[in-house]
């Protein structure tokens, strides 16, 4: 995988504040269905994301972690707390392309080339033609997509697809990452590259990551910290620290260390059920 | 003195790309050879049994005689054939049309929807032949009413197949538009137009076919010109082998619409759906 300079990926953060909050989440309740039928997804979540942090989200099949996520980016209606995503609302940081989000599956658009893909955010919303981003080529360079260029999605392997989806989000420069299931359908080699790839990735550009996992061995090997949470309703298990240094590789995986941070989540994981 | 150009262009061409336009129709020919061994067997057999039964040629003319029939009626079929192209082509332009707008509209407004889909529903459910006489009636004998019948067969098909390709675009492409906050317009431009593109040649190539037949049922109800007033015309003259000859001009008019139509798909959709790996 072609390696790439630092400096033209930086996304335009005001360097002032190291540990400011990215976002900051306060007593979210998020009910779905009618006044008779009602279900609660989220009941009283609160947590703050530090600016420049990786953290990945854990926990049961159907505890909310999608619906979490999707609030953040304006997707999912809150129907108490607070959400705020750089002091802004939800929905300003939308429209001024705070974010970005990747999707367990890539959903490129089936009729247009990789490069095509990669530029639509710069062709669409209120922000399309302002505002500084990053250069397509140079981002299929870094996915290790180079020279694919003109490769239509049904081309192109499971893998290679959602590094397009990567390179993307990553056209506008977002300052946060919002990443649901991404490696979710891959292979474990695939995926093992392309987690080595994204923690590179976040170390070069000081990107907020927050990304879903059903893995363990994931959520331990990428996050700085692990958001457990916890089903019927939804809530905030553990919002705990992972002790391992970075850079990470994945011969991390093997030390006693990692092991024991995995058991540790596990178990958590168990108590979840 | 125009075709006198381009006869000379034509022979100006260089040899080889006349060697590969050769090589192309050998090729074309030995793909459909089973489709065409058939047709000129059928034919064939055609031929034999007319001839084998000694059927009057009134009841069912032999290919030889239709052959002869295209030969003495040239002019007639030729000017009763533009008018019918003229009809079916417009009628499956504004039928096709109103129905994209009319999706387009229906996708953005379900109140337009519930108030409109029941009536489209409603006006297909007339026998267009017996439509045709009422609209004889209001726009007299012109080409109007047969365009308007031609557009009438094309229209519902194409609205349904695109209300449903408009829909067609999956909750995670609608998801990925909204992060980019981008507007109805834009959606409708890079995600929903361009997922229902199958949807709609499939609709189109229906409609090519059935803008044709609209266009000569329409020329049934006393119209003086096209290829269904020939239709009536030769059958109450017991002219079987021009009536014979009529049919397979109509039939051969919708099978190059349905090609034309075919060969911009192929053009315009070289991607496949997102599912489909
Ligand atoms: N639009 C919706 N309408 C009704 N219920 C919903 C909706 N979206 C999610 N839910 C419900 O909310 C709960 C949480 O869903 P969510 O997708 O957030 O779970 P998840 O933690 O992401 O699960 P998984 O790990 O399987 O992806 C589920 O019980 C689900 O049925
Ligand atoms: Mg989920």
């Amino acid at each position: 995988m072609a390696m790439l300079g630092t400096a033209k990926l930086m996304p335009n953060v005001p360097q002032t504040e190291p540990a400011a909050t990215a976002v900051s989440i306060r007593n979210l309740s998020v009910r779905f269905g009618d006044r008779n039928n009602e279900f609660t997804a989220l009941s009283d979540v609160s947590v703050d994301i530090p600016e420049g942090a990786f953290v990945t989200m854990l926990g049961p099949s159907g505890c909310g972690k999608s619906t979490l996520l999707r609030c953040v980016a304006d997707l999912v209606h809150i129907s108490d707390g607070s959400i705020s995503v750089f002091g802004r609302s939800p929905q300003e940081a939308r429209e001024s392309r705070d974010f970005a989000f990747v999707f367990q599956d890539a959903t490129l658009l089936p009729w247009r080339n990789v490069l095509d893909n990669v530029r639509l955010p710069l062709e669409v919303g209120k922000h399309a033609q302002t505002g500084d981003h990053a250069d397509p080529h140079e981002l299929l360079a870094m996915v290790g997509l180079k020279g694919r260029e003109n490769a239509l999605p049904h081309e192109l392997s499971g893998g290679m697809r959602q590094r397009v989806a990567i390179a993307r989000a990553l056209i506008t420069r977002p300052r946060i990452l919002l990443m649901d299931e991404p490696f979710g359908a891959l292979d474990e080699i695939t995926r093992d590259r392309l987690n080595e790839e994204l923690l590179r990735v976040w170390q070069e550009t000081g990107t907020t990551i927050l990304f879903v996992t059903h893995s363990i061995p994931e959520a331990a090997f990428l996050g700085q910290n692990v958001l457990m949470l916890q089903a019927h309703p939804g809530r905030v298990k553990e919002f705990m620290k992972v002790d391992l240094p970075f850079p990470r590789s994945l011969a991390v995986r093997d030390t006693v260390e990692f092991i024991g941070v995995t058991a540790h989540l596990r178990r958590l994981l168990e108590e979840c059920l | 003195m125009s075709h006198v150009v381009s006869s000379t262009t034509k022979t100006g061409a260089p040899p080889e790309r006349k060697i590969a336009l050769l090589d192309a129709t050998a090729g074309v020919l030995v793909k459909h050879m089973p489709a065409i061994s058939a047709a000129v067997g059928l034919v064939v057999l055609w031929q034999f049994v007319v001839w084998f039964f000694k059927i009057p040629t009134f009841m069912a003319p032999s290919p030889v005689d239709v052959a002869y029939a295209f030969q003495d009626n040239a002019k007639i079929l030729w000017t009763n054939m533009l008018p019918t192209i003229l009809e079916a082509f417009l009628g499956f332009v504004f039928g096709n049309l109103v129905a994209i707008l009319l999706a387009i509209w229906f996708v953005h407004s379900s109140t337009a929807e519930k108030a409109f889909y029941p009536i489209a529903v409603f006006i297909k459910a007339i026998p267009i032949i017996a439509l045709a006489p009422i609209l004889v009636l209001i726009f007299g004998n012109g080409l109007a009413p047969k365009i308007i019948i031609a557009g009438l067969i094309c229209f519902f098909p194409t609205l349904v197949n695109m209300v449903q390709g408009l829909k067609s675009a999956s909750p995670a492409m609608l998801d990925l538009m909204r992060v980019l906050s981008a507007s109805n317009t834009e959606i409708l431009w890079k995600v929903r137009l361009p997922s229902s593109m199958p949807f709609l040649f499939a609709a189109l190539k229906i409609a090519a076919t059935s803008s044709v037949m609209g266009a000569i049922v329409a020329e049934w109800i006393g119209s003086s010109f096209g290829l269904g007033a020939l239709i009536i015309e030769a059958t109450y003259n017991f002219r079987s082998p021009l009536l014979y000859a009529t049919v397979v001009i109509a039939a051969v008019l919708a099978v190059v619409l349905f090609f034309i139509v075919s060969v911009i798909e192929a053009r315009m959709i070289r991607w496949k759906p997102a599912g489909s790996h």
